[in-house]
């Protein structure tokens, strides 16, 4: 059931990411273009889903209990440390260069242009790079 | 040059909203695809990953369902240049790693629920990439 839930959630977020254009790396390297060939449209992507969410959110959090599960595991941690920069700045170099974050990407895997296919699996061994680099600290955040 | 699409792009961004609202409803957690996708990965500390499997292969399908509708192909240009997608994509992952979130987890849920570490991973990666297209376009392409 929990599958079948996902799934539908993932295709609706895929969908937006492809109807909003988010999903096209030009666009969004377009949308990061200020001095250039600037194409604002992905503000409006943020700007939709922050506000859909910021109140959904809202309305949400007020019950007790998700649907399917005991409990929100709603991230707590309110501590600046510097991997909130460090990660991030290096999040944003490869943003920057490929125009692909983790859901365009995904989504674009099927579509199989070799940039992508170069990408995902590059993504992954990045993701598990840094998942071995941190294993005491991975294992303290999700416990 | 790509076309200014303020309508299509808020409508698209609603419906991300409205997933990562709806999976909160569900099982009470963040629509972040960096944790979602990493998580696919061992070690599996929390029962969760036949979920998330569920929501990475409908990312993957969602291309296939918009073409179905509107009968046209979706328009994406990827880079051909495989070493640059091979180090974007190194740094990609580990960066949302090291940073516990990306554009999704941090940008839409970490923003909508006014977290500070969200606000800050925000600020740094859109700073980052910003400067980042202005030096590879203006800079060294220029």
């Amino acid at each position: 059931m929990s599958f079948l839930v996902n799934l539908a959630l993932g295709l609706l977020f895929g969908v937006g990411l492809v109807v909003s254009g988010m999903s096209d790396p030009a666009k969004v390297l377009n949308f990061l273009d200020l001095a250039g060939a600037w194409d604002p449209s992905l503000a409006f992507v943020m700007g939709g889903a922050v506000l859909v969410a910021f109140f959904g959110y809202r309305v949400v959090l007020k019950r007790d209990r998700p649907l399917a599960s005991p409990t929100f595991h709603v991230p707590a941690r309110k501590d600046i440390d510097a991997r909130i920069f460090v990660g991030p700045a290096i999040f944003g170099l490869g943003w920057g260069l490929g125009g692909f974050c983790p859901g365009p990407a995904l989504t674009a895997l099927g579509l199989g242009q070799s940039g992508t296919l170069v990408f995902v699996p590059a993504m992954f061994a990045g993701m598990w790079g840094a998942r071995r680099l941190a294993d005491g600290g991975y294992a303290a955040r999700t416990a | 040059m790509t076309q200014f699409t303020p309508l299509a792009s808020l409508i698209g961004g609603a419906m991300i909203g409205l997933s990562a609202v709806l999976l909160m409803l569900w099982e009470g957690r963040i629509a972040g695809i960096s944790t979602i996708a990493g998580r696919l990965l061992p070690p599996y500390l929390d029962g969760a990953f036949v979920s998330r499997l569920g929501f990475v292969a409908g990312l993957v399908a969602a291309p296939f369902l918009v073409m179905a509708v509107t009968g046209s192909p979706v328009q994406q240009t990827v880079s051909g240049n495989l070493p640059l997608m091979l180090a974007a994509g190194l740094l990609v992952g580990f960066g949302s790693e090291w940073g516990n979130g990306c554009t999704s987890g941090h940008g839409v849920c970490g923003l909508s629920r006014l977290s500070a570490r969200s606000i800050v991973a925000t600020a740094v990666f859109m700073t980052v990439a910003i400067v980042t297209v202005f030096v590879t376009r203006h800079v060294i392409g220029g």
